[in-house]
């Protein structure tokens, strides 16, 4: 809940500094012959800062444009952290299994991520995500380059919304096993693996606290992204309303 | 809003509510004993803290849709309960995942951790267990479904049919 009264904090700054309303009551205002113009200029700028056309906003938007570009790298950093430092986790120990007389009978065992299904998933999902995270960052980048009309400024925070499902169900299988490994089951007669395998199970601690922050970060992006959703589409509707003026 | 756009939305906040409610009923009937080798195995959902976990997230869902469906829709609130939904989705599906990832060892083991399979022993338990999973995987699909139809709604994305 925290979490989510944070979020809507964020939302109210977006509402502030990117003043959809004061433009929608300028543009009702306005004669037609303006209006039109107007119409005409909304469709052409697409990309990342929707608000060129008037004067009000711009520097605001492209501060909330920085503001997910940074969250974005620092997103990217992280589960591209937690992918690596599970992906390369791994221990190997020799333990004495039984003596007969005087000679102990050693056996190598290991730990390795590939043991437990919920790992591989960990370290598949935070590949996935610090994929996505890269392209939008590259998509962010190269956007006020381009116009992207019609469903294209949709697919970002859809896949964004996948994306963050993928990791945040990753991220808790795996702690979850994390959390198995560490405490044991008595009831289910499950032993305890971290006593003997401290580096293991230390290395996927931090792993999984890098993807959980990256989780944290991505919803952050995700409901920016929806938000400014409506620069995009709220306009066009506004447009679309005016054009059937007489 | 009208009603054509109210009634999707309503009717996947009802199935995602009895999916959650069928989903913590199931896992909290589920319980089942045996006795291995003249000792006394009881498989109860409490004992592994994944499924008091998956309990206490569809419980919180559930509540939430109840506050939902009672207080009247207004139009102020949208962004908000965008956000909550959104929150909600996660929590159900982070709990699902996390109990698919316990059920397997379950069912299976982990023979590189010595972990033996209890499903051959205690099956009334799995299969309950499974069955609240299937019911939470439902009420997840289904918040997904409601955080996708809220951004539609309250974001206004395309023009409204004439």
């Amino acid at each position: 809940m925290l979490l989510s009264l944070c979020i809507y904090i964020i939302h109210a700054f977006v509402n502030e500094k990117s003043l959809p309303s004061q433009l929608h009551t300028i543009q009702q205002s306005s004669t037609i012959p303006l209006t039109t113009t107007a119409a005409t200029e909304m469709p052409s700028e697409g990309g990342e800062k929707p608000e060129v056309g008037q004067d009000q906003a711009p520097a605001a938007s492209t501060k909330v444009d920085w503001i997910i570009k940074v969250l974005r790298l620092l997103a990217f950093l992280l589960t591209l952290d937690a992918t690596l430092v599970m992906a390369l986790n791994k221990q190997t120990k020799t333990f004495t299994v039984a003596t007969i007389g005087t000679v102990p009978l050693r056996a190598t065992l290991s730990a390795k991520f590939q043991h437990t299904p919920a790992f591989v998933f960990f370290v598949v999902a935070n590949a996935n995500a610090a994929l996505h995270n890269l392209l939008m960052l590259a998509v962010g980048f190269a956007g006020s380059k381009l116009s992207f009309k019609g469903l294209a400024p949709l697919a970002v925070p859809v896949l964004d919304l996948v994306n963050v499902a993928i990791v945040s169900g990753g991220a808790s299988a795996a702690v979850f096993m994390g959390q198995l490994g560490r405490n044991g089951n008595s009831h289910a007669r499950w032993n305890k693996i971290c006593d003997k395998f401290e580096s293991f199970c230390d290395r996927g601690g931090a792993a999984m606290i890098s993807s959980l922050v990256g989780v944290l970060l991505m919803i952050i992006i995700c409901a920016i992204s929806i938000i400014r959703l409506r620069n995009h589409y709220g306009y066009n509707k506004l447009a679309l309303n005016s054009s059937v003026l007489p | 809003m009208s009603l054509s756009k109210r009634i999707p939305m309503l009717l996947l906040r009802l199935i995602a509510l009895g999916a959650s409610v069928c989903a913590i009923v199931i896992m909290v009937t589920s319980r089942d004993s045996a006795q291995v080798f003249g000792m006394n195995i009881s498989a109860k959902y409490s004992n592994i803290p994944t499924f008091k976990y998956f309990v206490l997230v569809n419980a919180i869902a559930s509540a939430y849709t109840l506050i939902l469906l009672c207080i009247p829709s207004k139009n102020s609130c949208g962004h908000m309960i965008l956000v909550l939904d959104l929150v909600i989705a996660l929590l159900l599906d982070s709990s699902i995942s996390a109990c698919v990832a316990i059920g397997l060892v379950g069912k299976k083991g982990n023979t590189h951790a010595g972990w033996l399979p209890i499903c051959g022993q205690v099956p009334k338990f799995c299969d309950h267990v499974t069955g609240a999973i299937a019911a939470g995987f439902i009420a997840a699909i289904a918040y997904f479904l409601v955080v996708l139809y809220s951004v539609h709604s309250v974001m206004n994305l395309f023009a409204p049919r004439a």
